[in-house]
């Protein structure tokens, strides 16, 4: 019985994400946004992650380019770590990676800061003045993810990349143009576009996730939980959206 | 005096737990009225729903005559603006100073330029009893001073009614005189119908027109001062002297 029971709260909860995604949309086009406001989201959920999101990024480059070295070296064809090291981060790690750090670590502040101010009456405030809170404190953050994304992706895989080289460079001496030029050469538009729709559907999973479970704490014990089931439910969500894109984009670009 | 608030048997219930079970009460133009009850009684849901921030399960609540209950969601939004509610943990939004906090109606439903919402803001901020906070955020303020900031956010739009969810709790004992002075300035200077909510008897005997003792979801006394003194009954006669023993159990709300 528990498991129908698991799978009935399950539908029940996507349901009324539904309704709050609906509820986001609603807002996203009612009015005009004040571009000031929203740089303060970006700076914050943005421009905060950068050094994080640069440090991993960095390693995992150096990883992808030591484990596609170990494997090239059996057909003595090393060189090629450039053209692997872009594809798998450009497709597929920059993205999945890039948003896991961010919903760790900006997706987490979000739930606990609207989980804050839900606990302090800041809410019911917000709507005691006529203001939905779904306008106000959600829609800025969903915008800024969906926006700053993209950026943030970019700006991992570059940086990865750079990584990847300094193995290239280093281990089997790799000149600086050749590397980029077989960078360039492996990577297609399609890649980018498969690179930049992922971080668009991940940023607007982080921002509805977390806020959502900000939106529900009653005390505030519950706010530490809310936050973990935010970061928990964002990994899933991510991952399972990231298995879906890959398989379409598998069919429809091949 | 005609009624600005007049509430029909409400009934509110969360999940299995009946909160209000039958309230009527009604609330006089330019009064001040306090509602009264333990910890845990539902005060503080008979205020959302009179705000319209919760909807009851039953009954009817007239503000000015008109049917809140009936209302859809633009128009409870519209209603919401002719009060002023003071929260009970001040509830300022912590990422916006004092003057973004105080002027947060115009900001969002006006197009009054900065410098003119500033004016005002000062002016309020002023009537509190507060001078040169304007740039400051809410976490560098004592209780005390959050509590008036609260109030000046609460009336700086002119509000029919001014509502107050236990306006002395969590401060201290000087503060609490100073904003039950201020509150009762207010209701003077302002000529608004104030209605306040809480447990703290003192507070309510300084400031009541008449009150309301709200018990197990029900009112059982409504009146002015005087009747509440020769009340038999002995459940709020048992909150008035503050005794654990009585008809009302300690587990009891």
């Amino acid at each position: 019985m528990a498991i129908f029971r698991n799978i009935a709260s399950l539908i029940n909860y996507l349901g009324n994400i539904s309704f709050f995604i609906r509820d986001i949309i609603f807002w996203l086009f009612a009015k005009k946004r004040i571009f000031k406001s929203l740089l303060r989201e970006i700076i914050f959920i943005g421009v905060d992650s950068l050094p994080l999101v640069s440090l991993i990024s960095f390693f995992v480059g150096i990883i992808i380019a030591f484990q596609t070295a170990y494997q090239l070296k059996q057909f003595s064809s090393e060189i090629y770590i450039a053209s692997l090291v872009a594809l798998s981060l450009v497709r597929e790690l920059g993205p999945v990676l890039g948003s896991l750090i961010v919903a760790a670590r900006a997706g987490a502040s979000i739930t606990a800061g609207i989980g804050s101010m839900k606990i302090s009456e800041q809410v019911d405030a917000l709507e005691a003045f006529a203001v939905d809170p779904v306008d106000y404190l959600v829609v800025p953050k969903f915008i800024s993810l969906v926006l700053f994304m993209p950026i943030l992706i970019i700006y991992a895989d570059v940086v990865g990349i750079f990584g990847g080289y300094l193995v290239g460079a280093s281990k089997f001496a790799i000149p600086f143009g050749l590397y980029f030029k077989l960078t360039f050469e492996a990577l297609k538009i399609k890649d980018l576009v498969v690179g930049f729709i992922k971080s668009i559907f991940f940023g607007a999973i982080i921002a509805v996730i977390s806020s959502y479970e900000g939106l529900q704490p009653f005390s505030s014990t519950d706010v530490a939980s809310a936050v973990t089931k935010s970061v928990v439910r964002s990994f899933i969500l991510i991952i399972i959206c990231d298995c879906l894109l890959t398989a379409i984009f598998y069919f429809i670009l091949v | 005096m005609d009624n600005i608030i007049y509430i029909q048997n409400l009934c509110k219930s969360f999940n299995e737990k009946k909160v209000l079970e039958g309230v009527n009460l009604s609330i006089k133009r330019g009064e001040t009225f306090l509602i009264i009850g333990r910890s845990g009684a539902g005060k503080t849901v008979l205020l959302k729903n009179i705000m319209g921030l919760l909807h009851p399960d039953e009954g009817k609540i007239f503000i000015d005559g008109v049917d809140i209950t009936k209302l859809n969601k633009k128009q409870l939004e519209k209603l919401r603006l002719q009060f002023g509610l003071v929260f009970q943990s001040s509830a300022l939004f912590d990422f916006l100073t004092i003057e973004e906090n105080v002027g947060f109606y115009f900001y969002q439903h006006t197009n009054l330029k900065k410098p003119d919402i500033r004016k005002k803001v000062k002016e309020t901020l002023r009537l509190v009893g507060l001078e040169g906070i304007e740039d400051i955020y809410p976490y560098q303020l004592s209780g005390g001073m959050k509590k008036r900031v609260a109030i000046a956010r609460a009336i700086i739009y002119n509000p029919k009614i001014i509502i107050y969810d236990e306006p002395t709790t969590g401060i201290d004992p000087i503060a609490v005189d100073k904003v039950i002075s201020l509150i009762d300035d207010l209701h003077k200077r302002l000529a608004i119908t104030s209605l306040i909510v809480t447990h703290d008897l003192e507070v309510g005997f300084k400031l009541a027109d008449r009150l309301a003792f709200l018990l197990g979801g029900k009112i059982i006394f409504e009146g002015d001062k005087q009747q509440l003194a020769q009340t038999q009954d002995a459940r709020v006669q048992q909150f008035i002297h503050g005794s654990s023993s009585g008809p009302i159990k300690e587990t009891q709300v």
